[in-house]
């Protein structure tokens, strides 16, 4: 009984579980099917059925160049996120090894910032970017990147880093390896899975922030999360381009995801179930 | 050489006095066991002469240099720890030679230092594995090695023992002695387990709340403990401690009689108990009893004596054997 009773509840969660991921999806498939219709099809009405024509994704490159927000985009994901690196690692190291009392509300209070709406500082960042000449360049937007991004990063890298054995660093002390050669070959080789997960993390988050890159660009530095939102504007809506030009901008992303899955798993729960 | 000494040596954390003032001498070739419950200090008494934290005040002297401020790698210890602290991503050759790297040393000779001490330790086979393919003992014999290939001028053990199971405890002390025996180096071994203590030391340091309790030889402590901390503590079972009417016939506030220093009888004595708990080890039985104006005590049957829970027995405790205690706890000598 007690087996039958758990095959049973076994199929009902994993169906539970395929409805939950099908309608979480949904929307980039349907944008998928939709950017291979026709434009008259795509206000039609509800159809899984596209007539599959190319002409979308034709137009779209030839009236806007896709390869400008694409190489804004990876070059904005990547570098934001190398500079957080280069931040958080020191940061999260600090916090993880020589805490303080008062190391809780620091971690506290960087996570606060991303409680805040970004509108309310929309402006007054507005402002200094304009001033310091910083709108629609690659610079301005990695900075922003990395400003909104940090909180998480330097979180995750903490957890990770205090999953590491105080002893295994204090035998290396005793060993002989001075502060360098302890992080070079004892802490980095330990702490990698946890610092590529909060990498691919990261780049995604980036890769998908549409807010302050859509508020802070126009065509130089402007990301694909721009390339999207342009196809909503002057002429009306174009729901089969807009697809399309979708699909273009969250393709690479999506790829990167899937392959890194496992790493992404891992480092999301990591420290979770033990 | 390894001998050690502390002078003074303080450690404060805050407020809270660790070690409110620690003087010890630890001669060359010792084998030292720290011995304490939990919250007694031993261990941080340990990482103080390792050099992983800093004393608040006083001098730690080895070899008669003073290394109080210098780092750990620089004193020429070597410990091995509780959670062993194997490096995880590196092969069991790879931690062993991981001091000797640090040291710079011609790889050629790293290769042989590890095949030695790979030797000595059985570990021969293992040599290409993690630590995570390996047991228990295995990962300590490990931790050990990488000990051994610094030639330290002393080891430091921190608890070393306490997560293997019953069986691979007694066998690894066994080896750790044998250990001791072939290198003949100073060893600091902090253990809360007094039996670890008296058998693997050469001299006990009893500590309590950061303090000295008492040092000396394994029997010396049993015979003549200085305090009732120590009676307590040393011994296995507890020494009973008796007080009222015939602590007082005796001189003392508190005497003292091991379980083992009583004859039993099932007629007669000068006390009548009757056992609550009998456990049977094969060669002793332990009789826990509860003893008529005196209260709980355990006494050591042979195990042929044949009591069991319920029964009445009689105790008559061997006076040339009695510890006595003044009210301040303190032994009363004679």
């Amino acid at each position: 009984m007690a087996r039958k009773s758990t095959t049973q509840s076994k199929i009902v969660w994993t169906v539970i579980a395929w409805v939950v991921a099908l309608v979480i999806f949904f929307p980039i498939l349907y944008a998928v099917i939709t950017s291979f219709k026709t434009e008259p099809e795509a206000i039609d009405g509800f159809s899984l059925i596209p007539s599959g024509t190319f002409e979308n994704y034709i137009t779209v490159q030839t009236q806007r160049d896709y390869f400008k927000p694409f190489t804004n985009s990876v070059i904005l994901s990547i570098g934001s996120t190398i500079l957080a690196l280069i931040f958080a690692i020191p940061a999260a190291w600090a916090m993880a090894f020589a805490p303080t009392r008062r190391t809780k509300d620091i971690l506290m209070w960087m996570l606060s910032t991303k409680m805040m709406p970004a509108v309310a500082v929309l402006l007054p960042i507005y402002i200094l970017f304009r001033n310091f000449g910083l709108l629609d360049t690659r610079i301005g937007l990695t900075i922003m990147l990395t400003l909104i991004n940090l909180p998480i990063v330097v979180w995750m890298l903490y957890t990770y880093f205090r999953e590491i054995p105080g002893e295994i660093l204090e035998a290396a002390r005793m060993d002989g390896a001075n502060l360098w050669k302890e992080i070079v070959y004892v802490l980095t080789p330990m702490a990698v899975p946890g610092i590529a997960s909060t990498l691919l993390l990261n780049i995604i988050l980036a890769w998908n922030e549409a807010f302050w890159t859509i508020q802070l660009s126009t065509t130089n530095a402007a990301p694909l999360t721009a390339f999207i939102a342009s196809f909503s504007s002057p002429q009306g809506l174009f729901w089969a381009k807009l697809s399309a030009a979708s699909t273009m901008a969250i393709a690479p992303i999506l790829i990167l995801g899937w392959f890194s899955q496992k790493q992404l798993v891992r480092g999301l729960t990591f420290g979770a179930v033990k | 050489m390894g001998s050690i000494t502390l002078k003074n040596v303080q450690k404060h954390f805050g407020e809270a006095k660790v070690i409110p003032s620690v003087d010890l001498e630890i001669t060359d070739g010792e084998f030292v066991v720290f011995v304490g419950p939990s919250g007694s200090g031993k261990s941080t008494l340990l990482r103080l002469i390792a050099g992983l934290e800093d004393v608040t005040g006083g001098t730690i002297t080895i070899d008669g240099k003073d290394v109080t401020e210098a780092a750990p790698a620089a004193r020429g210890l070597a410990m091995v720890f509780q959670s062993y602290a194997l490096y995880p991503h590196m092969s069991v050759r790879k931690n062993i030679a991981f001091p000797l790297k640090m040291a710079k040393m011609e790889q050629s000779k790293i290769d042989k230092k590890v095949e030695d001490a790979a030797r000595i330790l059985n570990l021969s086979d293992y040599l290409e594995r993690r630590p995570g393919q390996l047991s228990g003992g295995q990962r300590q014999r490990v931790a050990i090695g990488r000990a051994i290939v610094r030639e330290p001028s002393a080891f430091l053990f921190d608890e070393p023992l306490s997560n293997l199971d019953a069986a691979l405890r007694g066998t690894m002390r066994l080896e750790i002695s044998d250990l001791h025996n072939q290198l003949k180096t100073t060893m600091i071994y902090v253990t809360h387990d007094q039996i670890e203590a008296m058998t693997m030391a050469d001299k006990i340091v009893v500590l309590n709340r950061g303090n000295i309790e008492q040092v000396g030889s394994p029997m010396e402590l049993y015979n003549t403990p200085r305090n009732l901390f120590v009676a307590g503590f040393i011994g296995s079972p507890r020494m009973n401690l008796i007080e009222g009417e015939y602590a007082q016939s005796k001189g003392a506030k508190t005497a003292g009689i091991r379980p083992e220093h009583m004859t039993l009888s099932k007629e007669s004595g000068l006390w009548k108990g009757t056992v609550s708990v009998a456990e049977h080890l094969g060669a002793d039985t332990f009789l826990h009893l509860d003893v008529d104006g005196i209260g709980k005590m355990t006494a050591r049957a042979s195990g042929e004596f044949g009591a069991h829970h319920g029964d009445t027995v009689y105790l008559t405790p061997d006076e040339t054997r009695l510890h006595r205690f003044d009210d301040k706890g303190l032994r009363i000598a004679g």
